[in-house]
């Protein structure tokens, strides 16, 4: 056990755990932000995915110890004042059936439109194919972040 | 959730047989001024309206397309009603969600419900006005009075009508006059979906809640022989170890990580029981040779050993599957000595419950029951596994605590979709057109394996599934009932998966040896309108017409690509598909798939269009990737990388036609499923002329 200071969507938590405790549990147990979900345990599904730094990780396969004084954004934190583009996108085209992968898709689409505003089918599919959606929802995220791309980033 | 079952107000009346709801009565001399003439609706006095959804939300849309069916009957405007899920009750019926009967089975109840509370609120505005009924109308949450123009709010007429006896028969709205039914109405639960704030049973959370994992036999069937947790109990923050049943070990700790890293350090002798050889190969033989044993006729018209002409026959092979929803198994349970609560991501709440209350020895109506959203469903959480783990655990600590599954834990201990075998044969006239099918089918019964099906009887569900819309002059379709050790379950289209997957590639190879195009093959076959069994060919002929219209199916597509077809009929509803693929490096590329369903009515084609697409990708996942093995006893795949849903690249574009009609509703989460798998490997046959009679696709 130790203490670790995390800065997560812009405030910082002291937390008390082991240092190889996934991110993904810390957030969800001791923080209480339910909102990233568990999926794999393997990084294979992108469930859990977060941004430290901005870019898009896998929570449930990062120790704690790794993002110790970095920046953390979860679905909670993503847009400051209600809703992303992304997720307006993803309400217009109605994107989510039962919904549990959908913060994970959207925090992967949001760091990919942070690095290519404009991304071509191609590099949609080349980034979002690490996110698994079992309700089949794919051609509709696609379309959501050719919606949301260059609106509002 | 659903404080219903707790509303002493109330009295029950179920009808016999539908399990439908008809109506409660306030006793008289009640004060109360909420609106409640059945279980379904609560309107108050200021002017809140509340639908209740007595089936679980898991994708398919219920919690809006319920309420729509509703709302519809009641006239009022959508934006004004809110939604509350019902938990385990004993006012709804079976609230089973499964069989893509959530809106079959539901549509008169709620219909009714609605149209009851319509006609007293009309009632109680008549009376206030002292005017006929005739002069008032329902309309947008408020009753009009047509000679003033004036009119009553539902909320202002709730103390009143409450106290009106419930109609037992109210006229029903016309589909031309439906406002509500039919439009594309934005699903109530998206909002909370993009946001993170959607709780699933995952997120459930009680004030000192613990967390457990379980240690399950890796091999099917196995026990706990001892264990020793010495080394757990080391890890900070686990608090108990114990053996739960006969096979399981429970770790409880504080958090998650706690308890998965004590069920790491956990040592368990397995007591590995008599399934310790059992292996895949084994049980691929075993089907093959109970082909030729005892089979029971589920179908059969003519006889095909009369038919004469040129022989063909085939075999087909299917593996077990496992739903894999994103979602691992979880169940939060709180048990308190004579009572327990827990909070499910379950497709049966009642199951949960009298399961529950069984194991911990108490009275079923001593059990509550609440549903949580489902990150998926797919038939797993027909199951009640979770559920009765997390109550033992709870009794075993004496506090709050939820059971979660991992990723291994679930693709280990499913219950999977049966392997089959189907032998298949016909007889082609000299015209080359096909005079005579028989289909066997050899598959272990899901029903007959939980206990569910009398001893020497046959799975009516199989029967059911075993759907068969060809009405050939000489045809047999019958199935040998095997056994096998692994655990079998409901999953998205059940047994009509395995029998369309060989039927309706059979049926193309039927066609490439005859000389005929295959959809032509089917539209001969269907050419006259008649039933056969519960189906009509003139339905099953418009979604194969349907399908192909909009793909244009006969027509030149890009140098390259090839298209598929298969049809099938299941769950009282009717799919066609039509697959375009190309072919790179051996592997078929998957470019758009056309899917025609006939369902019924539509109640909110939006929704309706959402469930095809999604049905189609995860189709076309187990038609590619879909593989349990079993070796040494166990199975082999553990997580997203040896059992590999469709992901992005893999996935094509898929377009959803369905035919207008105003037939009742029927199913439409499973339908669009069993013709995929068929139609993809017809168009694999059309770009190669190799013929794929196993699944996956890709091994």
């Amino acid at each position: 056990m130790a203490d670790i200071i995390l800065h997560v969507n812009g405030s910082e938590k002291k937390i008390d755990v082991s240092p190889d405790t996934p991110l993904l549990w810390v957030l969800r147990d001791t923080l209480q932000l339910t909102g990233t979900k568990f999926g794999c345990g393997a990084g294979l599904c992108g469930a859990c995915t977060v941004h430290v730094e901005g870019g898009a990780i896998r929570s449930c396969s990062t120790p704690v110890s790794q993002v110790a004084g970095k920046n953390i954004t979860t679905i909670e934190g993503l847009a400051a004042n209600g809703l992303h583009p992304l997720q307006q996108a993803w309400i217009a085209e109605e994107v989510p059936q039962c919904g549990y992968c959908q913060a994970g898709q959207i925090m992967a689409a949001a760091a990919l439109l942070a690095k290519t505003p404009q991304p071509s089918d191609d590099q949609i599919t080349q980034f979002m194919s690490g996110n698994l959606c079992r309700c089949g929802t794919y051609d509709r995220i696609r379309k959501a972040i050719h919606r949301a791309a260059g609106r509002g980033q | 959730m659903s404080p219903l079952s707790r509303r002493d107000f109330l009295t029950v009346g179920v009808a016999a047989g539908a399990g439908l709801v008809i109506g409660f009565y306030l006793p008289h001399g009640a004060s109360r001024k909420e609106f409640s003439p059945n279980a379904y609706l609560r309107i108050t006095p200021d002017g809140k309206i509340m639908i209740v959804v007595a089936r679980t939300e898991m994708g398919q849309g219920v919690r809006t397309s319920l309420p729509m069916i509703l709302a519809e009957e009641l006239e009022v405007d959508w934006k004004q009603i809110s939604i509350e899920q019902a938990g385990a009750s004993t006012l709804f019926g079976d609230q089973t969600t499964g069989g893509s009967a959530s809106v079959k089975s539901t549509w008169d109840p709620m219909r009714k419900a609605g149209a009851s509370a319509r006609e007293m609120l009309i009632t109680a505005a008549a009376l206030e006005w002292g005017v006929p009924r005739s002069a008032c109308k329902a309309q947008n949450g408020s009753v009009w009075h047509s000679g003033t123009g004036t009119s009553l709010s539902y909320g202002a007429l709730a103390g009143r009508a409450a106290a009106l006896p419930v109609p037992t028969d109210p006229p029903l709205k016309q589909a031309k006059d439906y406002k509500i039914v039919g439009q594309r109405i934005a699903r109530i639960d998206t909002p909370a979906k993009v946001t993170g704030t959607a709780q699933f049973g995952i997120d459930f959370r009680l004030p000192g809640m613990k967390y457990a994992v379980l240690a399950r036999c890796p091999v099917i069937g196995g026990k706990v022989a001892s264990f020793d947790d010495k080394d757990s109990r080391t890890i900070s923050g686990v608090s108990y170890v114990g053996k739960i049943g006969d096979s399981a070990v429970a770790v409880v700790a504080d958090s998650v990580w706690g308890a998965m890293e004590g069920r790491r350090t956990l040592n368990i002798t397995w007591d590995e029981g008599p399934n310790k050889d059992l292996n895949s190969a084994a049980i691929y033989e075993s089907l093959k040779k109970d082909a030729s044993g005892k089979a029971a006729v589920l179908y059969s018209a003519g006889d095909v050993s009369k038919a004469s002409g040129r022989r063909i026959e085939a075999s087909y092979q299917l593996p077990f599957m496992a739903h894999a929803a994103m979602e691992p198994g979880n169940t939060s349970a709180h048990f308190q000595g004579t009572k327990c609560e827990l909070w499910s991501p379950t497709q049966v709440p009642q199951d949960v419950r009298d399961s529950v209350a069984t194991a911990l020895g108490l009275d079923s109506d001593q059990v509550k029951v609440n549903v949580t959203l489902l990150g998926g469903g797919f038939g797993r959480r027909l199951e009640h596994d979770y559920g009765v783990e997390a109550a033992l655990v709870s009794k075993a600590i004496n506090g709050p605590v939820q059971v979660l599954w991992t990723r291994e834990d679930d693709m280990r201990n499913s219950t999977y979709r049966p392997a089959s075998y189907h032998r298949l044969s016909a007889v082609l006239d000299g015209s080359g057109w096909p005079v005579a099918f028989s289909h066997r089918i050899v598959m272990p019964s899901i029903n007959a394996q939980k206990g569910l099906v009398p001893a020497g009887e046959v799975d009516s569900e199989v029967k059911d599934e075993a759907s068969f819309t060809y009405p050939f002059p000489n045809a047999v379709i019958d199935y040998v009932q095997t056994e096998t050790p692994v655990p079998l379950g409901w999953m998205r289209s059940v047994n009509a998966l395995q029998v369309a997957f060989a039927q309706e590639s059979f049926l193309d190879e039927l066609a490439i040896a005859g000389g005929k195009d295959p959809l032509a093959l089917r539209l001969h076959l269907l050419a006259r309108d008649e039933t056969i069994g519960p189906w009509s060919t003139a339905r099953m002929r418009a979604v194969l017409q349907l399908a192909a219209e909009k793909a244009e199916w006969g027509k030149p597509l890009a140098s390259g690509h090839y298209h598929g077809i298969a049809g099938f009929a299941c769950f009282s509803s009717y799919a066609a598909q039509i697959v375009e693929i190309s072919m790179e490096n051996d592997r078929p590329r998957i470019h758009r798939v056309v899917s025609a369903v006939d369902c019924g009515q539509v109640v909110n084609p939006a929704i309706l269009e959402q469930q095809i697409q999604g049905g189609v990708v995860f189709a076309m996942g187990n038609a590619l990737h879909a593989q349990i093995t079993i070796d040494k006893g166990r199975v082999v795949q553990g997580n997203f990388d040896d059992y590999a849903p469709l992901r992005m690249n893999e996935a094509p574009v898929v377009e959803p036609h369905y035919v207008e009609s105003t037939e009742s509703p029927t199913g439409i989460g499973e339908p669009p499923i069993p013709p995929v798998a068929p139609a993809l490997c017809n168009a694999i046959y059309a770009a190669t002329k190799k013929r794929i009679r196993a699944l996956p696709v890709l091994t």
